[in-house]
């Protein structure tokens, strides 16, 4: 439980103490209210949402911080599927779908946001770092001349998500062939197989075998008929 | 000339030299690959190998050349067919021709050429017409970068055996291989004629510079860039199946064998045990069941050479290109160079 | 630890400028090389376009998605038990391994702990299938450079490790073994003495492979040298595990950060080598193993008596919240940033795949190197199909 109130801690304390609380402060220092919203776990994470104006900008500011090691770059879809999960019972009433988006931890407007990790090796912590993605222009700035691993992770969130990356060198698709056409990974796009049959495990589709009717043997009954 | 009772033909001396000659390439090659290939490497790598075809495994071979002939006889549609085709009868041509001049007994062998020797080097790089041949013919980048390999590879490594051997034959001080065989039988090692003068002693760094040559003719690990069927998945052989590919299979392993008969006609004193332990002097005083002995005595010294080639085979991993290329440049032929000169100067002053 | 010959690197550099200058003036044209998708040396189905002059790689691209699966997808259908069950086949080799940080993120919004029985020997199948995974690399990278014999010997070795696995969880290779709250089941009985006979076994077999394969002087020219990887390079492409070790970074993530498994009760060596080139990292990942052996040996006399299983709803329902978990997988650092809105199922899970990263230098790494060196610091840099397509 390190939620000290002294902000202006030394960025080289043990954590726990306050040392993800310099990291925002820092941050803030250098980019200014480019941050928009923070949110600690305690002793465990840290979550820092950006403008989406200033997300390049942040890359470098960590960077120069200390956040050297690049994990990962990727895209959220806050929208619940229209399709449900499939795990419902196919002769039951379906349930009224909850179509609202809310977004997660450190809140945000849009449907879609771009999410990334950078982790200091030195001071053994790592933040997740979110920005909205407005819906007109759909795209951010690209990072891979920033962190050149961001390369391949944006080219994977662009065929997935549809998010373009400006001053990306070469988006083309990563696993999809080149001309295919919609974003997968959006909750818009079916998973097919689960259209087509529903989860196996759930309900019993097939009818139980009907028992044949006993022959009519006036000496010879059996019992148990059912 | 062998006295028999009865008079052979000539047409019929011809037939028992084809025979013989089928026999002396064919039968090292199923040797080497039952024995070997087979049988040793899975030894080696703790499992049976080949069990279920015979007692053994041992007709294992011939399921084998029964599965590659019953093939279809494929070829890429791009490769220049004709080529194509005659590549894999090259390699095994120079095999048939090396074996022409190799003595196995004191009268078993098949022509005595005065220069026997230079014949067969020659004739060694016949084989290299061939891989490149393939490599080039099989419109595949793959078969293309290995012929390419090879290409390099194989002539680069010539120069070495050339002057390896050239040790032996200032010492024998004759080029024809009988006489080598008698010359080492004959001789002694500083006074001492108890096991002849096997040219290993004397010889020993033109011996494991011979050695090593050839594995690199052979393309066997760690000198098998040209095949390395990790990268080019079999190099130039990569668009053979079938018979051809068996062509190309029995090439391999008949050239190690005869390679293994030239090294120990060379090297180990051929199909010969010490004169001086018969009483013989001579060549022609040798007793006439050594033309069945001599064959016999030639096998297990070439089952002794070939399992080594075989043991580094399945040991090491392989070179790359250039570390290959400037180990025979810089470090086997300055070697063999330096060994040819000593030799020299140590005839002349002994 | 050796230090890099500078001579030998100014020759390998001299050389390939050479190669360079004589192509100049020939004006040759290049040639381009598929390697792949089917092919020997890959593990899996990895395409990788190489533009080659002569027998140096101008450049070089790999192209992925052959094995594509769709697992962020599927996740999405699934609920939190049934993700174990098909997260296993991410890294397939050592699949245990795959499970663990999307449970441990699942445990951490439930807000669980297992309990430390559970948590120690979760440890020990984690370790046993890094052991598992690395020997078969090892074997491997022998037949890559072209020694057939050394595969038979680590997989003949790594079948104890599996039957171990198979004892305890049902399944050599997919042992779907690990549960919100705990384990499945228990330990067999007689499994803690085998696996004690097995890791002296295992550790004899690291002996061997050094004595082999890493003592052999032909081994040794192909792969020191050869792509060199600068630290600052790895950290901006994301590099983890041994490859980042390998390039003198010392950071290891069971030694670095708190997480739910037992690796603070144990005393292990984080092994890093200076040089970044292919030969560090393959020795890295083969001091690993024995480390590896060090930890299991050490958790077998430390299990504490227990239940194996904290108290769970019968239905799991993950209360919203969003976790991200990493571990120090074998390939490397695999993590699972999961978003739960409160179902029986995840939200958004994001599988950060080791391989994924450790590929995407490949571009970089390949470029002006020889046609046996893609082979090499692919060797070296190791991956599995599965991990990078996901």
């Amino acid at each position: 439980m390190s939620d000290a109130t002294d902000t202006d801690e030394q960025p080289l304390a043990l954590p726990g103490d306050g040392l993800r609380e310099g990291i925002i402060e820092d941050l803030r220092r250098r980019i200014g209210d480019g941050v928009v919203d923070t949110h600690i776990s305690p002793n465990d994470d840290l979550w820092i949402r950006v403008q989406t104006g200033a997300w390049r900008q942040t890359a470098e500011a960590l960077k120069a911080a200390g956040f050297t090691h690049f994990s990962f770059i990727s895209g959220l879809d806050w929208m619940p599927s229209p399709y449900g999960t499939g795990e419902s019972d196919p002769t039951a009433e379906p349930k009224a779908l909850d179509t609202e988006i809310r977004q997660g931890v450190t809140g945000g407007e849009t449907r879609f946001q771009v999410f990334a990790r950078l982790v200091d090796l030195d001071r053994h912590v790592g933040v997740t770092i979110k920005a909205d993605v407005p819906d007109e222009p759909f795209a951010v700035d690209s990072w891979s001349m920033v962190f050149a691993g961001a390369n391949w992770h944006e080219r994977e969130c662009h065929e997935m998500f549809g998010i373009g990356f400006n001053g990306h060198p070469d988006l083309r698709n990563m696993y999809l062939p080149t001309d295919f056409e919609g974003y997968p990974l959006r909750k818009d796009f079916p998973l097919l197989a689960r259209m087509i049959k529903p989860w196996p495990g759930i309900v019993d589709v097939e009818p139980m075998p009907v028992q044949p009717e006993p022959a009519a043997e006036p000496a010879t009954q059996d019992a148990e008929s059912t | 000339m062998i006295q028999l009772a009865i008079e052979i033909p000539y047409w019929g001396q011809s037939l028992l030299r084809v025979l013989g000659g089928l026999v002396a390439v064919l039968l090292p090659a199923g040797l080497i690959v039952y024995l070997f290939l087979f049988k040793m490497m899975s030894f080696m790598q703790s499992r049976l190998g080949p069990m279920e075809a015979g007692p053994y495994g041992s007709p294992q071979l011939v399921a084998e050349v029964g599965k590659w002939m019953q093939k279809e006889d494929l070829a890429p549609d791009a490769a220049d067919k004709t080529i194509f085709k005659m590549a894999p009868l090259i390699v095994l041509l120079s095999t048939f021709l090396l074996v022409v001049v190799i003595p196995f007994g004191p009268d078993a062998l098949f022509t005595n050429f005065e220069v026997g020797i230079f014949y067969a080097l020659a004739v060694a790089s016949i084989s290299v017409l061939g891989i490149l041949v393939a490599g080039w013919s099989s419109a595949n980048k793959y078969s293309l970068l290995g012929g390419l390999r090879a290409a390099g590879q194989l002539i680069a490594y010539e120069l070495p055996m050339v002057l390896a051997t050239l040790g032996v034959v200032i010492q024998a001080g004759t080029m024809n291989l009988q006489q080598i065989v008698v010359a080492q039988n004959t001789g002694e090692i500083f006074g001492w004629g108890g096991i002849g003068n096997p040219y290993i002693f004397t010889q020993f760094v033109g011996f494991m510079i011979f050695m090593i040559a050839v594995q690199a003719e052979l393309t066997q690990s760690p000198f098998d860039m040209p095949i390395a069927e990790s990268e080019l998945v079999s190099g130039y052989m990569t668009e053979y199946s079938g018979f051809r590919f068996l062509i190309f299979f029995i090439a391999e392993f008949a050239t190690a064998g005869v390679f293994a008969f030239i090294a120990s006609v060379l090297f180990l004193g051929g199909w010969g045990i010490p004169f001086d332990w018969f009483g013989w002097t001579t060549i022609d005083s040798v007793d006439n069941w050594m033309n069945i002995g001599g064959p016999l005595i030639m096998f297990t010294k070439m089952l002794v050479l070939t399992f080594i080639i075989m043991w580094v085979r399945f040991s090491f991993p392989r070179f790359r290109e250039d570390q290959l290329q400037t180990f025979a440049w810089k470090v086997l032929i300055p070697l063999a160079l330096a060994n040819t000169a000593l030799t020299a100067i140590l005839k002349v002053v002994f | 630890m050796t230090n890099l010959s500078d001579r030998q690197q100014l020759g390998y550099i001299a050389s390939q400028a050479a190669d360079a200058r004589l192509n100049v003036e020939l004006e040759t044209e290049g040639m381009t090389l598929n390697i792949g998708p089917q092919h020997p040396a890959t593990h899996g189905t990895l395409r990788i376009i190489c533009r080659l002059d002569g027998e140096q790689v101008v450049w070089a691209e790999p192209s992925c998605g052959y094995m594509h699966r769709g697992y962020e997808k599927l996740t999405e259908v699934r609920t939190f038990p049934q993700v174990t069950s098909l997260v296993n086949r991410i890294d397939w080799l050592g699949s245990f391994a795959n499970e663990v940080p999307f449970i441990l993120a699942a445990e951490k919004l439930m807000e669980v702990e297992a309990p430390p029985r559970a948590q120690v020997i979760r440890t020990i199948l984690f370790e046993l299938s890094r052991i598992a995974n690395v020997t078969l690399f090892l074997g491997d990278l022998g037949v890559q450079m072209g020694a057939i014999t050394p595969v038979f010997i680590a997989f003949r070795d790594r079948e104890y490790v599996l039957n171990l696995i198979e004892g305890a969880t049902g399944g050599r290779f997919h042992p779907n073994f690990d549960r919100i709250g705990g384990l499945k089941d228990d330990l067999p009985k007689g499994w803690i003495d085998e696996t004690r006979q097995t890791m002296v076994k295992l550790r004899k077999f690291c002996d061997i492979i050094e004595d082999l394969l890493f003592g052999n002087e032909i081994f040794q020219s192909r792969m020191r040298g050869i792509g060199i990887i600068p630290a600052d390079v790895a950290k901006d492409y994301g590099l983890t595990g041994a490859n980042l070790r390998a390039s003198g970074v010392d950071y290891d993530l069971r030694r670095d950060q708190e997480i739910a498994l037992s690796y603070d009760k144990v005393d292990f060596t984080v092994w890093t080598h200076p040089d970044g080139d292919s030969w560090a990292r393959c020795w890295v990942r083969l001091q690993e193993t024995r480390e590896a052996c060090k930890i299991v040996e050490q958790l077998l006399d430390q299990i504490p008596a227990g239940p194996i299983m904290t108290k769970v709803p019968r239905i799991i329902k993950v209360p919203a919240g969003e976790a991200w978990v990493s571990t120090e997988n074998p390939l490397g650092e695999m993590g699972y940033y999961v978003v739960s809105k409160g179902d029986l199922g995840p939200f958004r899970v994001k599988i950060r795949s080791a391989s994924f990263n450790n590929i995407s230098i490949v571009p970089w790494a390949l470029k002006g190197v020889y046609v046996p060196d893609i082979i090499t610091i692919l060797a070296s840099l190791y991956f599995i199909l599965g991990d990078i397509d996901r």
